[in-house]
């Protein structure tokens, strides 16, 4: 079995403006919706009310969070706490004071046992705190930053540099983006799904530009567009396949994972689309439009006039 | 010709027979369990067993099975009801064991018991997927910086005095540094400089002093280098780590992590915990350290000690070795001390401890009446307790105390001494025992939450069976696309599972929803360098290359793209490891791990696996590879 059992020659190069054109529209109203709409965090970044309470004999959390449910908290996280009688609930933030919530607990709560006492009930802080945000910020500036050295190294050229840079930074911002648009929750799985769309998408890039040093090397007067087109081509196969394999195993934790991997999935799933968009279309073009040619990959070799014995 | 060397086929064969190995507890699941254990931390006997099960059995608590494992009675559950039951009764004052047991509810490995004794453990499952407590500790360090500086004016003051010379005052500053690193001594008229540097050489030779030009007259600055200031927070940080560690490990809580984060915190991590309480109390216990003379009357049979001594338990190395009688005067206690390490000396392995010198005084004073006779040394620990009392939380206050080292007087001496007499391991337990009672410096919880695990049980059975669901479909993909290669394909991938659970399992990594996001990334990775293997394959052939040709240059020439690919990846990887905090590191970590097991299965293993099947002076004329 083969995708493409003949060799494929699709002008990727020739129709790079309409993909740049694409992409920055696309990027544009990833961005617009991040500032309109922003994200829709879950409790680890907004934090949240937390409410102890506890039972005079051993209560059913089912029994518990129906009540809940029933009283307008609808996303209430319930759960036992240390004995067969307290119960700890969770819930988002939804603006209300402790003074406010109160009640409407004990109401709700009294519906399940009348001696019902609530041991405790506060406001508490994000899961994910500033530190976090933080290091996320920091560690990606320093891996964009070596990558971006790594790949000068074995490549010799900026332009596959900027490139790779710039691809591996499109494809978060678009899952950011429909992660905005749909109001999807965002929260801590969805951040690690976003970690490994940026592996996924730089993995596909470098091979992609090792075919195409790889070319250069074979044959240097071709023009570079058309070495680039050829090293997209037959890498084509391969680019597919890899998604598609990786594709089942997300597709199948997408339909069976249940919900609470459904945003993590999701990620994966919008960031597998957009990275091998990226690694098509994108991140080579940019590189021919910095005026890549063979000689930078590989440099013309000066004789030196003078030589080095002594 | 196709061919491998044999030393690969081995490293293949050993490497994955390890992996196998270090990745079967992860096969036996576990339980819900309670953990009971002695407040002396003495071993349950039998018949303890005996009586700990009465009361259970009287309780009517519903178990799987009860028996005694690493010293404590565990006791395993099928649902968390009858766990939750369980532990009522074990805190319940009127059941009876209350008083004697602490107890934690956790969760038991299921894997056999020699697995266990050869520290075989399975993955534990981070706070994310199954919940429980997470604390974040702050230690002053800087605190703990000043302590020696402080320690240090005092040896000054005491050695200037002795030596008759003449100061103005010593005052502490801050040299380069945001934290009181340096002390200035400000001499008196007409004092010699020589001699007051020979003095304060002689009191701290680790110190750099050098002579200061201040307008009010002469001047010796004293400062701690850089280096000493790390070193002394760090020494600090350890010291706190050690302390909690040994706590935590006290509970018995399977797979709990402690570390250090950043510069001056401390996360601590115990997953599956569910009694919050009782274990911040365990955890929050405040310690220090007395020096006392062995009251050389025999100990009475009774156990009641006579006026002025006190019986404590003795333990060393964390065994009992029975009972010590000290007396009640205290020579030196915890604050009085500046520093303990670890060393060798003639005598062996000791630890060298320094005292400040209104303690070294006392020391000297002490030892040079009792050269001969025994000193312990006392570690008291304070906590506080929540107990139910007729149905009602009551926190009272309990005080530990128990001797951690008996040793011989063998000489007079003064702010230092060693105690001999250890293994090296004693050794560097007791110096950190000593720390941990004395130095540690001021610790807080800067964060503390219980977390009820947001995937719960459901959650995490359908996810796990959409993963498995997941990798058989691509597996049979495959094999339906590459067919023999396919299935060699799937070998390896199978292989590089094992082998990355192998490692996670050795390392003692938990396993968090990103950590899974790292593994699926994985996998992705592992399937694309055979991909790009094998595309290349075809491409050989369809270029007209022989067989077995193709192969090998599939593998080379693919060598380059996984290479570069592989590591660039791993650029990421090990950045996010050492900046990233929380998800971001646990992701980190396996993605890294991942990269090397996938790299290593797939151009090794599979090299190795199709040199088997199409390698040798055979005559191949077709591929299977679809």
């Amino acid at each position: 079995m083969e995708f493409f059992h003949k060799k494929t020659s699709f002008p990727f190069m020739a129709t790079r403006k309409v993909w740049y054109s694409l992409s920055i529209v696309l990027m544009l109203v990833a961005f617009g919706s991040f500032i309109v709409r922003g994200l829709n965090f879950a409790i680890d970044f907004t934090g949240g009310i937390s409410v102890e309470a506890n039972f005079p004999k051993q209560v059913d959390v089912e029994v518990v969070r129906k009540a809940v449910i029933a009283a307008g908290f609808h996303e209430a996280q319930v759960s036992r706490i240390g004995t067969t009688r307290d119960v700890g609930i969770g819930l988002q933030s939804t603006g209300q004071t402790a003074e406010q919530i109160r009640p409407i607990f004990t109401n709700a709560l009294t519906k399940v046992d009348p001696a019902v006492r609530i041991t405790s009930l506060e406001v508490v802080g994000p899961q994910v705190g500033d530190e976090l945000r933080y290091s996320a910020i920091v560690s990606l500036a320093v891996t964009l930053f070596l990558i971006a050295i790594y790949i000068i190294l074995r490549f010799h050229t900026w332009r596959l540099s900027l490139g790779a840079i710039l691809a591996v930074m499109h494809d978060p911002i678009l899952v950011l983006g429909v992660f905005s648009i749909t109001q999807t929750k965002f929260d801590l799985a969805v951040v690690a799904a976003i970690l490994a769309v940026i592996g996924y998408s730089l993995n596909d890039t470098v091979i992609v530009f090792d075919r195409i040093r790889e070319n250069f090397e074979k044959n240097r007067r071709l023009p570079p567009a058309e070495t680039l087109d050829n090293a997209v081509n037959q890498t084509l196969s391969r680019t597919i396949m890899t998604k598609v394999t990786t594709s089942i195993v997300v597709v199948s934790l997408l339909l069976l994972g249940g919900e609470a991997l459904r945003g993590f999935s999701e990620a994966l799933l919008i960031g597998i689309v957009a990275g091998t968009y990226s690694s098509i279309w994108i991140s080579s073009a940019i590189a021919l439009s910095c005026g890549l040619k063979a000689e930078h990959v590989f440099p013309p070799v000066h004789k030196d006039p003078v030589d080095m014995l002594p | 010709m196709l061919a491998y060397a044999r030393w690969k086929y081995i490293l293949v064969s050993l490497v994955l027979l390890f992996a196998l190995l270090f990745a079967l507890p992860n096969v036996f699941g576990d339980d819900r369990a309670l953990q009971v254990a002695r407040k002396d931390r003495a071993p349950v006997t039998a018949e303890q067993l005996a009586q700990v099960e009465k009361v259970f059995k009287d309780g009517g608590a519903q178990y799987k099975s009860i028996q005694i494992e690493g010293g404590n009675v565990v006791l395993r559950f099928d649902e968390d009801v009858d766990q939750l039951h369980a532990r009522d009764l074990a805190r319940d004052e009127k059941a009876g064991i209350s008083k004697d047991y602490v107890n934690a509810m956790m969760y038991a490995s299921r894997a056999p018991r020699w697995m266990q004794a050869m520290h075989l453990r399975a993955m534990p499952l981070g706070l994310d997927l199954r919940g429980g407590l997470y604390l974040l500790y702050e230690v002053d360090i800087d605190a703990a910086v000043e302590q020696v500086v402080q320690s240090y004016e005092q040896d000054f003051r005491r050695v200037l005095r002795e030596e008759n010379i003449p100061v103005v005052d010593i005052n502490v500053l801050k040299v380069d540094s945001d934290v009181d690193n340096g002390l200035r001594v400000l001499l008196a008229a007409g004092a010699d400089l020589d001699t007051v540097l020979a003095a304060i050489k002689k009191a701290q030779p680790n110190l750099e002093c050098r002579e200061a030009v201040i307008a009010s007259g002469a001047a010796v600055d004293c400062i701690m280098t850089p280096q000493q200031v790390r070193e002394r927070r760090d020494s600090a940080m350890s010291a706190n780590i050690t302390t909690l560690r040994n706590r935590v490990n006290a509970l018995g809580v399977s797979e709990p992590i402690v570390q250090r984060q950043g510069l001056n915190r401390i996360v601590v991590q115990l997953a599956g915990v569910q009694n919050s309480a009782e274990v911040k109390d365990m955890l929050g216990k405040v310690a220090t350290l007395e020096y006392r003379l062995e009251d050389p009357r025999p100990i009475p049979p009774g156990g009641r000690a006579p006026i002025g001594a006190k019986i404590y338990d003795w333990y060393e190395g964390g065994t009992l070795r029975g009972k010590a009688m000290l007396k009640r005067d205290i020579i030196v206690t915890g604050n009085q001390l500046v520093n303990a390490t670890p060393s060798t000396g003639q005598n062996g392995p000791q630890v060298e401890v320094t005292l400040d010198s209104a303690g070294g005084d006392e020391m000297l004073r002490t030892t040079q009446h009792n050269v001969g006779k025994r000193m312990g040394v006392v570690f008291v620990e304070i906590r506080s307790e929540t107990v139910e009392v007729d149905g009602k939380p009551v926190t009272r206050k309990i005080k530990e105390e128990r001797v951690i080292n008996l040793a011989t007087i063998q000489g007079v001496f003064g702010a230092r001494f060693q105690t001999t007499g250890l293994t090296s391991n004693e050794a560097r337990d007791l110096s950190l025992l000593l720390r941990g009672g004395a130095l540690s410096a001021p610790i807080s919880i800067a964060n503390e939450k219980t977390i009820t695990g947001t995937l719960g049980k459901e959650n995490i059975e359908k996810g796990v069976k959409a993963l498995v669901i997941g990798m058989t479909s691509l597996f049979v993909f495959m094999l339906l696309y590459y067919q023999l290669f396919g299935v060699v394909a799937d070998l390896v991938l199978l292989a590089n599972v094992v082998v990355l659970t192998a490692l996670l399992s050795l390392f003692g990594t938990a396993l968090t929803l990103p950590g899974i996001a790292g593994i699926i990334l994985t996998v992705g990775m592992a399937v694309d360098a055979n991909v790009l293997i094998y595309e290349r394959i075809r491409e050989e052939l369809r270029n007209g290359v022989s067989p077995q040709a193709a192969i090998k240059a599939g593998f080379e020439k693919a060598f380059s793209a996984i290479a570069d690919s592989n590591v660039t990846t791993a650029i990421a990887g090990v950045v996010l490891w050492v900046f990233g905090t929380g998800a971001i590191r646990g992701f980190a970590i396996v993605l890294t791990l991942g990269i090397g097991t996938s790299m290593f299965t797939a151009l090794m293993g599979s090299r190795a696996l199709l040199t088997l099947l199409y390698g040798g002076k055979r005559k191949i004329t077709k591929l299977a590879i679809g």
